[in-house]
């Protein structure tokens, strides 16, 4: 129970202000995490929120400085920041 | 002199510029086709390496895989570079392996890379896109990578062409190397993955440990392996209590954990790293929740406008000079029935076919800039939330443009759409975007009921129609994904995550390849089939069963009597055709499409429009042109204008019957490649029949609907 609400609390890309940074602790999924990390985005990188599309989904990060990559917000909740 | 052939494979991430590289080794000497047992495009292409002295020059065969992420495929597509590398005896394993790498992302790109090595390819690694990393103020130590590495690192730019003749050397090079220095693997098993490995390598007799690992990990993607084998490699996995999950995340760690030291060894950052300002500042545009859309619907208009009203200056021109074609064949030859298969039959079909060219040049042109400069990924990005209320995804977007041009190759784009739900609903809908095929059947019939007048000074009459028919084939698209959702059960969640390239200037030779290469493959492969139909349809409508239409015609020369020869003329041939093999086909048809409009001669270039559409509009000339005064050559618009309903005497294209013939041909499955494109990629038959029994009854009720409005 207690682990489950500090899950629920844990600090997530989507929890992220336009504009704002943080830095990827962890993944939340498996599957997910695999593509995620495929993608370049590292426990230890910095990501940004660059954009929100229309209609508040998906969204657009930049990751490290390097890229920007679109996700779903389901995908980014995946991703915990520190 | 003989000539030593070997081959050369690119791999790299999208976006890495493994396109243009590919496109700058080979120039135009290139050709797509398919790998061999799965229907994944294949791009192939030469160039030549001379040898050095004595030695005999080497042509060289450059394969473009499919771009990728890793070497564990996320979608169809990318389940062939593994097909491919783990696999010697592949007619396309390659020689040597050049990866193409972003220099402005490494660490990520040099994934792929390692991934790569550890197969035991002989590799180069292409460093591109160094402006870009320089313009985020990045420097990279070529040389410090390539020791690092411990394989040729070789500095170019795919766009300007510059490192190409250095990477070439590279390639001979390593070929030339005699003995293969040991592989250092980058990923070391650990724990008894080591044991796995070597009993994998023993029963299969593999020389390369990672190839091995394969083996256990995707054996069920691997073509070349049969059931047994599979099934022997399931036992060795319960055996070792392999976790392949977690074994893949595990992996990818500790390839990070490599790479970090050997980038930050090579690559320095001087200042803030950050996207171009270009890039940022269009993004903040082009996402934007108003701006984002009435840019995305004014380019969409930008090439509706295009296609309609700019194409139809030289198809104009086109237009006449088939007319004289025809006109001057005539008189050239003697009369007879050779010289009506030639002009009626396959001029007139020939005129069909080029009449689209400017069209089809022009639409592929356009989807092409957006596609390079970068803009369709944030189309995709915009239209994603749009898209999931229907049941697709973002990606979506692509096969539904595309499906503009052609269904088929649109159909086949969908393979990059990794949720396997979401792309079955977009290979269902993709058909009912307005193709090209539909273009012509839409000008002639739009020609022949809206006025070409201007609204707004700008936008022509015509030009908003036709545009109309399009949104409408979107609109049903979206609406029949969301219904044929509400009944197609979901499995598993949909998925997008996408990379957002920085915008780049359209590569013009890029544009004009992709614009020749659609017209060629529409001019072969439609036109082929336009041109057999054209020819059918002559044989069809000059001969009738038994002496059916010499018996049509003498009773009408008896009936009309004393009328003039003209009259005699336009009455004879008219019979003539109706008692042809094509007419009483037409006939045998007729209760069916009569609710719709439609008469008997409608009803034959329906039914032979159903091998493609376009050749609704060839057929139409056929039968026109036969029934009509043989001594005037006229072109198909004015044919039609002029023809009278036989029942009432009145214009036979009334507003209600090519509104309700635009409807159909909105709608209507009215393609046998389509069908068999889905077949293909849904394996099987129960897709495409629910397809085409769905679209046609949509067809069917919308086509009924709008005449009995009209009329």
């Amino acid at each position: 129970m207690n682990l489950n609400k500090e899950r629920m609390s844990a600090r997530t890309v989507c929890s992220l202000r336009k504009g704002e940074k943080g830095v990827i602790k962890s993944f939340t999924d498996r599957d997910m995490s695999l593509k995620l990390l495929e993608m370049g985005c590292l426990p230890g990188s910095e990501v940004r929120l660059d954009a929100i599309a229309p209609f508040g989904d998906p969204i657009c990060i930049n990751v490290g400085g390097c890229y920007s990559l679109s996700l779903r917000l389901n995908e980014a909740a995946v991703i915990e920041l520190e | 002199m003989k000539q030593v052939h070997i081959k050369v494979a690119l791999v790299g991430n999208p976006n890495a510029g493994k396109s243009t590289l590919f496109n700058a080794l080979t120039g135009l000497r290139q050709k797509t086709g398919n790998f061999p047992g799965v229907t994944v495009e294949k791009k192939s292409g030469t160039f030549r390496l001379s040898g050095s002295e004595g030695q005999p020059d080497t042509a060289v065969t450059v394969v473009d895989l499919p771009g990728t992420y890793s070497i564990y495929p996320k979608s169809k597509d990318e389940t062939v570079v593994m097909d491919i590398l783990a696999n010697p005896k592949h007619p396309d394993y390659p020689d040597v392996v050049i990866i193409v790498a972003d220099a402005s992302n490494l660490q990520r790109n040099l994934l792929l890379f390692t991934e790569v090595s550890d197969l035991g390819v002989p590799s180069i690694l292409a460093l591109n896109m160094l402006d870009v990393a320089s313009s985020m103020n990045l420097t990279v130590n070529a040389v410090q990578l390539a020791m690092q590495l411990n394989v040729p690192v070789i500095r170019i730019n795919a766009r300007t062409g510059e490192g190409i003749s250095t990477l070439k050397e590279a390639v001979k090079q390593t070929l030339e190397k005699r003995e293969k220095p040991a592989l250092q693997y980058f990923y070391e098993p650990k724990g008894n993955e080591v044991e796995l490995i070597e009993e994998v390598r023993e029963l299969y007799h593999l020389d390369n440990d990672y190839v091995a690992l394969q083996y256990v990990c995707q054996h069920d993607n691997f073509s070349f392996l049969e059931q047994p084998v599979r099934a022997k490699l399931d036992t060795l996995i319960e055996k070792y209590g392999f976790d392949e999950n977690h074994f893949l995340a595990s992996e990818t760690v500790a390839r990070y954990e490599k790479i970090k030291p050997i980038v930050s060894k090579s690559v320095k950052s001087q200042g803030i790293t950050e996207q171009p300002y270009w890039t940022r500042k269009l993004d903040s545009i082009l996402l934007h929740s108003v701006w984002g859309y009435v840019t995305f619907a004014f380019v969409l208009l930008v090439i509706f406008q295009a296609i309609f009203a700019w194409a139809s200056y030289p198809m104009d021109m086109l237009d006449a000079v088939t007319a004289q074609t025809i006109e001057w064949t005539k008189e050239a030859l003697p009369k007879g029935v050779l010289n009506d298969l030639i002009t009626n039959g396959i001029l007139a079909g020939i005129g069909g076919i080029i009449i689209f060219i400017p069209q089809i040049a022009i639409l592929f042109a356009l989807v092409s800039v957006l596609e390079e400069s970068g803009y369709m990924a944030r189309v995709m990005v915009i239209m994603d939330k749009l898209m999931r209320r229907f049941g697709l995804n973002g990606r979506s977007v692509v096969p539904l443009i595309s499906g503009v041009a052609c269904a088929v190759p649109a159909i086949m784009t969908t393979r990059s759409i990794s949720s396997r739900y979401e792309r079955l609903l977009t290979i269902l809908v993709t058909p009912l975007m307005s193709c090209s095929a539909r273009l012509p059947i839409y000008t002639i019939l739009i020609a022949l009921v809206v006025p070409s007048t201007k609204v707004f000074g700008f936008f022509n009459m015509q030009g908003l129609v036709l545009f109309g028919l399009y949104v409408l084939g979107l609109v049903g698209a979206l609406g029949s994904a969301w219904l044929l959702s509400l009944f197609i059960p979901r499995k598993e969640p949909g998925y997008f995550m996408l990379e957002m390239p920085t915008y780049k200037w359209p590569r013009w030779g890029h544009v004009g390849f992709s614009m020749y290469e659609s017209v060629k493959s529409f001019v072969l492969e439609a036109g082929k089939v336009i041109m057999a139909i054209s020819i059918i349809l002559w044989v069809l409508a000059s001969y009738g069963p038994g002496d059916s239409m010499s018996n049509a015609e003498k009773r009408v020369i008896s009936e009309m009597g004393t009328k003039p020869q003209e009259e005699i003329d336009v009455a004879v041939a008219s019979a003539r055709l109706e008692n042809s093999y094509a007419g009483q086909f037409g006939h045998f048809i007729e209760p069916v499409i009569r609710p719709l409009g439609y008469d008997w001669k409608i009803g034959i270039a329906l039914l032979a429009s159903f091998a493609a559409r376009e050749v609704f509009v060839g057929t139409m000339a056929t039968i026109y042109s036969i029934g009509g005064d043989s001594e005037d050559v006229l072109t198909v618009k004015e044919k039609l204008l002029n023809e009278k309903n036989p029942d009432t005497g009145a214009a036979m294209f009334t507003p209600a019957v090519c509104y309700s013939l635009l409807m159909f041909y909105v709608f209507a499955m009215m393609c046998m490649s389509t069908i068999a494109v889905v077949y293909r990629e849904t394996h099987g038959w129960k897709w495409p029949l629910i397809q085409l029994v769905y679209l046609m009854a949509l067809a069917y009720a919308s086509a009924f609907a709008t005449y009995q409005l009209l009329s």
